[in-house]
């Protein structure tokens, strides 16, 4: 039987992994959007160097291992004399490491909206910029929801690599009550459950976000 | 208005466009046919530089197209295009495909711009459908609101590039109608298609080109009573008896 006393005995030590594990995850995920959608646009883009900078980026860090990249912010950087603390080294190494992702997501979203739209817009006098935030991007976004969903899941997963370097999130916190308490087995499934919390409600709502955008077209 | 000078175009080894030359007046009707990968879309696509030329002169409106100095943007505003798959904005409604250039490239109030769209929206026969999407329309009516989508610009020139070859058979008509209707107000319209009936009523003068090559630039009327040339003779018989 579960041991429930666990849970509340450490409820305020599992609330705090779960708040950092909420920010790290927030924090991440809006930067390796943002990275990840001009790393789409430097791969599109009609500029081949912009085009060299995303492929390598997107090449190099989609096949490193989150943890190694992670070890070389908080190890590695020292050595340049930036020191950065558990929580920032941890959400830096996500976001980094999701944008290449992300990039490929959004870019295969938007090479896949017919070449026709764009020329249909450009030959109305349009812009190259007009076009793409006027018509492709908005359809664009619509194809991409499905794999930016899982990959904003993934993030979340993924930070609980951070305990290694003690950011504080759940895993470490979990982590932190198991070795206080001898409990193992019990620790991790609550562990688990709050994950469930943050992952759950962001796989059901990318499911209904895309049902509503599938009707608008 | 438009004039290609010794224009040439290259697909790396492959020559589309082979020595063009070709002066359309204002207010001209001209129908430009030949086999398919003759290079009749390319030549239409340059003269909006959809595709650009790799030698030669070619002027629109005053405007020398492949000089890289020029304003493509500004350019553009004055030719309006016409595709063979329509190319509406699936995620727009009818009434947002027609307003989006005159509000963003002509800088007109939403008013206005919904205003000119319903006018032409009126013109294409098809007012009811403003708040549709394209998915809720048929082909036919696509390529209507396509044209209005162009003549809202009110451009100078309309290209076409075969606006009736994706539309089943009872649609062409209707399309052709507003086609025949712009020609008789005196638009400038190159058209690229198959349609002899619309060549041999509207056209001014029919562009015959195969590899590249003009090979004929007659009026309608000769050009289908005798091509001169062997190899228009041979298309025009295959399309005629098919």
């Amino acid at each position: 039987m579960l041991d429930f006393t666990i849970l509340s005995e450490n409820f305020d030590v599992f609330l705090e992994g779960f708040k950092n594990t909420l920010y790290v995850s927030f924090l991440a995920l809006i930067g390796s959007f943002i990275l990840g959608t001009i790393l789409a646009i430097f791969r599109i883009a009609p500029i081949k160097p912009l085009n060299w900078i995303g492929t390598i980026y997107v090449e190099f860090i989609r096949n490193i291992p989150l943890l190694i990249i992670l070890f070389f912010i908080f190890t590695g950087l020292p050595v340049f004399e930036i020191r950065l603390s558990g929580f920032v080294a941890g959400t830096l190494a996500l976001m980094i490491y999701t944008a290449a992702f992300i990039a490929e997501a959004i870019r295969a979203g938007i090479l896949s909206v017919p070449k026709g739209q764009m020329e249909a817009a450009r030959s109305s006098g349009l812009t190259y910029t007009q076009a793409m935030v006027h018509v492709i991007l908005p359809q664009a976004i619509k194809i991409v929801i499905p794999p930016l969903g899982n990959q904003f899941i993934n993030l979340v997963k993924n930070s609980s690599v951070l305990t290694i370097v003690a950011a504080g999130e759940l895993m470490y916190q979990g982590d932190l009550i198991s070795s206080r308490t001898f409990v193992t087995f019990d620790v991790y499934i609550f562990v688990a459950v709050f994950y469930l919390i943050i992952t759950l409600p962001l796989s059901l709502g990318v499911n209904r976000l895309e049902k509503r955008l599938a009707l608008s077209n | 208005m438009i004039k290609f000078e010794k224009v040439h175009k290259h697909y790396g080894d492959f020559h589309v466009l082979n020595n063009i030359n070709l002066e359309i007046n204002k207010g001209e009707v001209v129908v430009i046919i030949g086999p398919s990968g003759s290079g009749k879309s390319t030549l239409l696509r340059c003269i909006n530089r959809l595709e650009t030329i790799t030698e030669g002169h070619l002027e629109v409106n005053g405007v020398v197209v492949n000089d890289k100095k020029v304003n493509i943007n500004e350019f553009r505003k004055n030719v309006g295009m016409v595709f063979q798959h329509f190319n509406l904005y699936p995620n727009k409604t009818v009434l947002e495909n027609i307003m989006l250039a005159p509000v963003k490239v002509l800088n007109k109030s939403k008013d206005e711009a919904k205003k000119t769209a319903m006018y032409y929206l009126e013109k294409v026969g098809i007012p009811e459908k403003a708040n549709s999407y394209p998915s809720q329309l048929s082909g036919g009516q696509q390529q209507r609101v396509a044209i209005a989508r162009g003549l809202a610009m009110n451009p100078e020139i309309m290209l076409f590039d075969e606006p009736t070859s994706a539309l089943d058979p009872e649609m062409i008509g209707e399309v052709l109608d507003v086609m025949k209707a712009l020609a008789r107000e005196g638009m400038t319209m190159v058209v690229v298609t198959h349609e002899m009936g619309f060549a041999r009523e509207v056209a001014d003068r029919i562009i015959f080109i195969d590899k590249g090559q003009i090979l004929e630039d007659t009026d309608p009327t000769e050009f289908y009573n005798e091509p001169k040339d062997e190899r228009a003779r041979v298309f025009l018989s295959r399309i005629l008896n098919h």
